[in-house]
């Protein structure tokens, strides 16, 4: 896993580069670096809107009553001029949050982003194996995004859920074309994801560099090559899904309908299908960075590292096969709900195995609390929280009091919010040095990361509080008893959100005035490829490949 | 001047925080429903609840706590012995195959021990032991139709009641109008269906959740052990007035049932048993003097 001086000198002779012109650059770019930087603009552009979305719910769940979507209300006001169904108007909010944080927010960044930068420079290659398909894979998003945005301020809509159930999706529960928008959104994102996981899976088997075996592969590209071959197997499912809806609800199929023989569990079976590898799509990636942190900063290799490797390996494989544990009130038979408990039940054990071993990697290590491994040890402790209250709802049992209960909202808040969301901030931490040439200010990385820690716990644990007091999820107004918890909740949400800003001003400094740095900045703990290449690297590496002893 | 009162809020939230504390425990609590600033389930009203209660309770919080704080413990153990200062040559261990296979193996334990107890309860849950009665609940955009299918004509339409017309006492957004009546003591069978949309039939302090999907019939059972008054929201995205389907149970005495069951022009089963058994004397009466004829 370690580079060769050998590998640095050549670079050197490329560091003269000859970058495109603008448009050129931008727009056609076949780069990785350049498209891994677009992004991640987009993933945080698009998190600005999630999280003003996030905002937005936290101050109508504040108080009892309705005070952003009802009519007269600010939001009303300003997407329908206050003529909007409130309880319409919140649904659309609810949906938008939650497919723009899933397909525009975590996975662009943690994939497309993190994913399209670091695979070639970790395993020595110059370039990903289809650099054009890469640009593609990147611009389908764009008006993928644009559609769902769209669909919000068309006609009613879509305030389905990110789940998009039918009959509420269908043409009974949404008319209007909203719905058709956000399939046809989900068709460009699903297809820009099922791209570049070609693209990943490719690059990682053909383009490592000599030596570079599959057992000697950085736990990044581990991590990668898992989620890649997740979403080549999972995101045709739900395209399946979301056509067949698509085609009941215009051109008179019946899939979904039961009044023509059609059924809407058919629909929840193939969308959780794809909806729980899809989770794992999100949270796999988040671990191969945070082993990256925590092995650089420990100042020592990962403990247990084939461990590690198959662990990921059996995430994603059972990971297909526990999608009714999001169906237990369903009306699933017994037997079917023991299976899916236990299935459930197993997953524990190979995360358990991971969490144990970053623990295990640290222990004996001489570690600096620099910003990214403070989020990394903020992302151990935090996804525990998440892993252990996903144990709890694994049982069918216990699930049908906490089913669709805002204690769901706070486990997987805890996992994905408090999991993936922080490792993209310690992926972030950790490599914008690298990929700008300019190094944050550390006093400023460990202000954002104290305030966000301290902000969305106390936003999330009270809402484990809420769902075993039998909260539901995607209400705007709630009974008064819970009025104690929800503002709690949502004081903790502007902590984050004030959080977040002092973050993005942060990372504007950084661009334009951060402390220039050398290729490799974090000193001997970090030893994968990346390193050996100057920061920023040049615009084409590794055009002989490093040799990997 | 404005820090006195700013304190006062900290303490009273600090006081409504203890009180939550103290209100969460059975007790205390108020059945049927939301305790405010409450941290725990609410307080249970059948065998179903109770046993999901001691479930959560007594297995898996204490494991799901005892494991977040084994790991918090460890990484505060690694804040302070194995930072840079503390710790300046880094150990470079990177395989201990007994620690491996004990991290591996010790949740498998832990995992059986929960599973046993967790089949248990749902097939608790699923027995339907020999059912008294029959509530059928009807989801529709956005209130909830009950019949009795076993007890005549009987048809609640239970929408919700809105502010203005709350009574003292009646929660906001629980509150309904045309609540579902049952007794107490009796193994009830609940059916759920949908007229449009999904919903779903969930009653907290009950431990019932049930998704209404048209097309289908769901079954599920409930006892009630308490007299009182048992609240839910609908609990699967339905559209607009999601938020405004309330599930009102009132849970009566079994004589308190039939003296309701006649005001509603129904009957109970033995009665419609019985009326059915003299009308098929009736019948076979006259048929029986032609044939002597």
């Amino acid at each position: 896993m370690s580079g060769t001086a050998h590998a640095v000198a050549h670079n050197d002779d490329h560091a003269h580069d000859h970058k495109p012109g603008f448009f050129a650059r931008w727009f056609c770019s076949t780069n990785h670096k350049d498209i891994g930087t677009l992004y991640l603009f987009f993933a945080c552009f698009a998190g600005i809107i999630g999280g003003a979305m996030s905002m937005l719910m936290r101050a109508e769940l504040q108080k009892p009553g309705l005070q952003i979507v009802g009519r007269g209300d600010f939001l009303n006001n300003l997407m329908h001029g206050g003529t909007a169904d409130p309880g319409q108007l919140w649904n659309v909010l609810v949906t938008a949050h939650g497919l723009t944080m899933v397909f525009f927010v975590v996975m662009p960044a943690l994939i497309g982003g993190f994913g399209n930068w670091f695979i070639p420079l970790m395993i020595g290659a110059p370039d990903m194996a289809f650099p054009r398909m890469n640009n593609l894979s990147f611009w389908l998003l764009v008006p993928a995004f644009l559609l769902l945005m769209g669909s919000a301020f068309v006609g009613m809509g879509a305030g389905t859920g990110w789940t998009l159930y039918p009959p509420l999706s269908s043409s009974l529960g949404h008319p209007g074309p909203s719905v058709d928008m956000v399939i046809f959104a989900l068709h460009l994102a699903g297809a820009s994801s099922i791209l570049g996981a070609a693209n990943f899976i490719t690059t990682i088997f053909n383009m490592r560099a000599p030596g570079m075996t599959l057992h000697k592969m950085p736990l990044f590209i581990w991590s990668m090559l898992v989620t890649a071959f997740l979403l080549v197997l999972a995101v045709p499912v739900l395209a399946g899904a979301i056509t067949m809806l698509l085609t009941d609800r215009n051109f008179g199929t019946a899939f979904f309908k039961p009044e023509a023989g059609g059924d809407p569990l058919l629909f929840q079976h193939l969308f959780w299908f794809f909806g729980h590898p899809e989770v794992y799509i999100m949270i796999l990636p988040a671990f191969g960075i945070i082993s990256q942190i925590v092995s650089t900063f420990s100042k020592k290799p990962i403990f247990g590292y084939l461990g590690m490797a198959y662990a990921m390996v059996s995430i994603g494989f059972v990971g297909f096969v526990v999608w009714a544990h999001h169906m237990y009130t369903t009306g699933l038979g017994v037997d079917v709900r023991t299976y899916f408990t236990i299935a459930t039940l197993v997953i524990a054990v190979p995360t358990g195995v991971k969490v144990f071993s970053w623990i295990a990697t640290m222990w004996g290590g001489s570690i600096e609390f620099k910003t990214p491994m403070l989020w990394a040890v903020g992302f151990i402790f935090l996804f525990t929280v998440g892993g252990v209250s996903g144990v709890m709802l694994a049982n069918a049992g216990e699930d049908i009091v906490l089913h669709d209960t805002y204690f769901v909202i706070a486990h997987f808040h805890y996992v994905l919010s408090l999991g993936a969301v922080f490792a993209i901030f310690a992926g972030w931490y950790y490599w914008i040095g690298k990929m700008s040439g300019r190094q944050y200010p550390e006093w400023a990385g460990k202000v954002h990361f104290w305030t966000t820690f301290i902000g969305v716990n106390i936003t999330f644990f009270p809402m484990h509080f809420l769902g075993l007091q039998g909260m539901p999820r995607r209400i705007p107004d709630y009974p008064t008893a819970f009025a104690h918890w929800n503002e709690v909740a949502s004081y903790g949400a502007y902590i984050v959100g004030a959080s977040t800003v002092f973050f993005i001003f942060m990372a504007v400094y950084t661009l334009v005035a951060g402390e220039k740095v050398g290729g490799n900045y974090w000193g001997e703990g970090a030893n994968t490829l990346e390193w050996t290449v100057s920061s920023p690297p040049p615009f084409h590496q590794f055009t002989t490949q490093p040799i990997v002893k | 001047m404005k820090k006195a009162p700013r304190f006062r809020s900290v303490l009273s939230s600090l006081a409504a925080f203890l009180t939550a504390l103290l209100v969460s425990s059975p007790a205390f609590a108020v059945l049927g429903q939301p305790v405010p600033g409450a941290i725990g389930l609410q307080a249970p009203g059948s065998p179903m609840k109770i046993r999901q209660d001691a479930f959560f309770n007594n297995l898996l919080l204490p494991i799901a706590a005892g494991i977040c704080l084994l790991v918090f413990v460890l990484l505060l153990i690694i804040i302070v012995r194995f930072n840079a200062k503390a710790n300046p040559v880094p150990s470079k261990t990177t395989h201990n195959t007994p620690l491996e296979v004990a991290w591996t193996l010790i949740p498998v334990l832990i995992l059986t021990i929960m599973a046993v107890p967790s089949i248990k309860l749902l097939f608790y849950l699923n027995s339907t032991p020999d059912p008294q009665m029959t509530l059928e609940a009807t989801g529709s955009q956005w209130f909830w139709t009950y019949t009795y299918p076993q007890n005549g004509d009987i048809k609640l339409i239970s929408t919700i009641v809105r502010g203005k017309d709350l009574k003292p006492g009646e929660p906001r957004l629980l509150t309904a109008r045309n609540p579902a009546v049952l007794p107490i003591d009796t193994n009830i069978r609940i059916l759920t269906a949908a007229t449009d949309v999904i919903h779903s039939w969930s009653v907290p302090s009950l431990g019932v959740k049930l998704d209404a999907i048209p097309g289908r019939i769901n079954s599920t059972w409930v006892r009630i052990d308490k007299v009182g008054t048992y609240y839910g929201q609908c609990s699967q995205l339905c559209g607009q007035g999601h938020a405004y389907m309330p599930i009102e149970v009132k849970a009566v005495t079994k004589a308190d049932f039939v003296k309701w069951l006649h005001q509603e022009g129904g009957k109970t089963v033995g009665e419609i048993a019985a009326e059915k058994t003299a009308a098929d004397a009736k019948a076979a009466a006259p048929a029986a003097k032609e044939h002597k004829k």
